[in-house]
């Protein structure tokens, strides 16, 4: 088969553009931390009330010995419980693990401005783990198409001091 | 002699499906339009919020799914037609196949539009990747699997045409324009499995009542089976404009046989077994099978880059030809006062660019940053919106004049018509690239929220809404003028014997240099289903095993809240 020289040197290019961008992801996942959302559990979603889920919010747990933060969010047409009706109240500078699923029908759980973005699948639990750096107020948004009154879906994430946070309001 | 004197039947059947894509296209552009004016907050006073979605999902029906479908399918009729000199075998399956696909979209658009009626329970508000629970009217599925079928046997009727043309030419090479038609059919066949899994197999039944749960995540993972390969299913038509036809109207010829059918094969292998990189924010689908779909994903920027250079090459060719000189001066020697020149050459300098928020795309890392925000509707008014349509409008006026044995009437506005396409891309989507950065969502009819701001990194909020809606007002002009081209060029051109040079030179490198293996169908479909089992099999299996509707929700219709 007849290849031109240059065109030779352009394939040559292109793998090592194709090697160098899965690269950068492997290095991300290693070395940066930068992990996405798995297999994690699937559960019922006309069920809900069975599990966490039933009992939405904020809850503290000791990990190998440091406290932590679960939040277990429902994503409902078209509301963030937590988030919408009051803010998701977490500490800063502490590790925060979300779980996330919907009892109806597809929605988005974007953290606006950061990377924190997931899917709300129904019967899917999603979970992901952060710490945010700062004390600051985050939007979340819906960012997948759940019905006629999506575009209203929004919430809150209020990140306060460490020393700050209220206790009081976390859920059993 | 042109194409409708040498074969009048395949013309008139290129022709019919060209009159109903165009349609699809003006009324899903005009829908467009009325999008970019409302979820900018410029004028929001011609339907409601809760109606903008309908119009959406008309928007997505129309022009990604009939427009392009319809087109591919008049194109191909050309191409095969024309490369192997042969009438389709049978005129009445030819219709048979092109009135089912025109039932089906009837179904599909009444139901869609049904939304826009008062109180009405015809309604299917779903968008055009139709996720559950959010449930249609089961016309609104009958109706897209009507149209799926009919491109199956629009396929099968290019391959019989082939099967019979072999016979007569035992050793010729399959000719390069029934090559790229085939081969894309191929990768029709496999990908649409999944999506003929998930229409008939659940969400027909579901739609109709016979079961009433639905597990959510099988049938997205169906449908991404489908959905990322239907995007090289427009793709590759436009790739087939470039290789086949763009080298001849910059003056020169193809660059290489050998190499255009590699880059249609691999598209065949690797387009399927990508699809979960639509799913990277989803839960229930492993890492690890994340990865494997972004490796092929990222294969797949080979074929492209590869076009890149052969398209490139042969435009400079072409130039040389026409007396180019220098490193970079050739590029004014190429003929950009041709409307169908400069419209694909222009759609492909836009395909560059949406290949670069591609790869942005494609890392799964980085991907979850524009996940589902309005860079992702950017990245995609870029290619299909413009490297498929912009092509697709362009090289319509070389191929009306050879349907209709009519000359191109009003050249300077159908020579405008890309230009202004062009502009209007730039504006809108470089804004909707920059607001998805700011995290604004997409598919949304509204984007103030009470509680907080975005903080975009480049520019204003107020800044990329106006850019959006002119540019979006600048796409309309320019669809309202490539209409009114083709219309008043159908219907009063002036007659001629041979309307346009239809004349397509052999390639610089041909066949003889082309190694047979490459006409290997079997071979490279094995291959291609391969990648697929290794992709989906365990996956799916994980899905069904508890069940095929579990852990089942209940649907959820469409409904009209007429409250919002």
């Amino acid at each position: 088969m007849h290849i031109h020289k240059f065109e030779r040197f352009w394939i040559k290019l292109s793998f090592v553009l194709i090697a160098f961008f899965i690269v950068t992801v492997i290095v991300g996942f290693v070395a940066m931390d930068l992990k996405v959302i798995g297999d994690y559990q699937t559960v019922d979603p006309q069920n809900l009330g069975d599990t966490p889920f039933g009992n939405p919010g904020v809850r503290e747990v000791m990990k190998n010995g440091q406290t932590e933060y679960e939040v277990y969010v429902q994503t409902i047409q078209f509301a963030f419980m937590p988030g919408t009706a009051s803010p998701i109240t977490v500490p800063a500078n502490t590790r925060v693990t979300f779980y996330i699923t919907s009892p109806d029908v597809l929605h988005g759980f974007e953290v606006v401005g950061t990377n924190l973005n997931s899917m709300a699948i129904p019967g899917q639990v999603a979970k992901f783990t952060t710490i945010f750096p700062e004390a600051r107020t985050y939007g979340i948004v819906c960012n997948e198409y759940c019905g006629p009154a999506h575009h209203v879906m929004e919430g809150l994430i209020e990140v306060v001091p460490k020393s700050e946070f209220d206790k009081s309001n976390l859920v059993e | 002699m042109t194409f409708l004197n040498q074969y009048p039947k395949a013309a008139k059947v290129t022709k019919a499906n060209f009159i109903v894509a165009f349609t699809a296209l003006a009324i899903g552009g005009l829908f467009g339009f009325i999008q970019a004016l409302h979820r900018t907050n410029i004028f929001r006073g011609f339907f409601n919020s809760g109606e903008y979605y309908t119009l959406l999902t008309g928007h997505g029906v129309l022009l990604a799914l009939i427009f392009t479908t319809f087109f591919i399918a008049g194109l191909f009729v050309w191409g095969v037609t024309r490369s192997l000199e042969r009438e389709p075998e049978s005129m009445t399956f030819t219709w048979s196949w092109f009135w089912l696909m025109v039932v089906g979209l009837v179904m599909a658009t009444i139901a869609i539009l049904g939304g826009l009626v008062p109180n009405s329970s015809i309604r299917a508000a779903v968008l055009y990747t139709f996720y559950p629970p959010l449930q249609a009217h089961p016309l609104f599925y009958i109706g897209l699997a009507l149209v799926l079928v009919g491109s199956w046997m629009a396929g099968a009727d290019w391959f019989r045409s082939y099967n019979k043309w072999r016979k007569e030419h035992p050793d010729d090479r399959i000719p390069i324009l029934t090559f790229m038609a085939l081969f894309t059919m191929l990768m029709w066949y496999v990908c649409t499995i999944g999506l003929a899994l998930e229409v008939v197999g659940l969400l027909i039944p579901w739609s109709l009542g016979w079961v009433t749960e639905i597990e959510p995540l099988l049938p997205r993972t169906l449908f991404w089976f489908f959905g990322h390969a239907v995007v090289y299913f427009w793709l590759l038509p436009a790739y087939y404009v470039w290789y086949a036809i763009l080298p001849k109207l910059s003056g020169g010829r193809l660059f290489s046989d050998s190499m255009t059918r590699i880059v249609f094969i691999i598209f065949l292998i690797l387009s399927t077994p990508v699809g979960y990189h639509h799913q990277y924010a989803d839960a229930g689908i492993s890492v690890g099978f994340k990865f494997y779909a972004m490796a092929t994903t990222m294969l797949l920027l080979l074929p492209s880059l590869m076009t890149l250079f052969t398209v490139v090459a042969s435009m400079e060719h072409g130039a040389r030809q026409r007396g180019g000189k220098g490193l970079l001066k050739w590029i004014g020697k190429l003929p950009w006062d041709s409307p169908a020149f400069a419209g694909c050459a222009l759609a492909g300098i836009m395909f560059a660019a949406g290949g670069f928020s591609g790869m942005i795309n494609a890392g799964m890392n980085v991907n979850i940053l524009i996940h589902n925000t309005l860079w992702v509707p950017g990245h995609f008014h870029l290619t299909v919106g413009t490297a498929v349509a912009l092509t697709f409008m362009a090289i319509s006026y070389w191929l009306v004049p050879q349907l209709t044995g009519r000359k191109l009437n009003f050249k300077t506005l159908a020579l405008i018509q890309p230009y202004a396409w062009f502009l209007g891309m730039t504006l809108m989507s470089n804004a909707m690239h920059r607001a998805g950065l700011a995290g604004v969502p997409r598919r949304t009819a509204e984007v103030e929220y009470s509680g907080f701001e975005f903080e975009p990194v480049f520019g204003s909020m107020a800044e990329m809404n106006w850019q959006i809606a002119i540019g979006g007002t600048i796409l309309t002009i320019s669809l309202i003028l490539f209409l009114w081209v083709i219309i008043s060029t159908w219907l009063g051109g002036e007659k001629s014997e041979r309307p346009v040079d239809d004349h397509i030179p052999t390639p610089l490198s041909g066949t003889e240099h082309t190694p047979p293996i490459l006409d290997n169908m079997k071979l490279w479909v094995i291959l291609a289903l391969i990648l697929v089992v290794l992709a989906y099999s365990f996956p799916l299996w994980e899905m069904v095993k508890d069940g095929i509707f579990e852990p089942g929700a209940l649907p959820r219709p469409s409904l009209f809240l007429p409250f919002f």
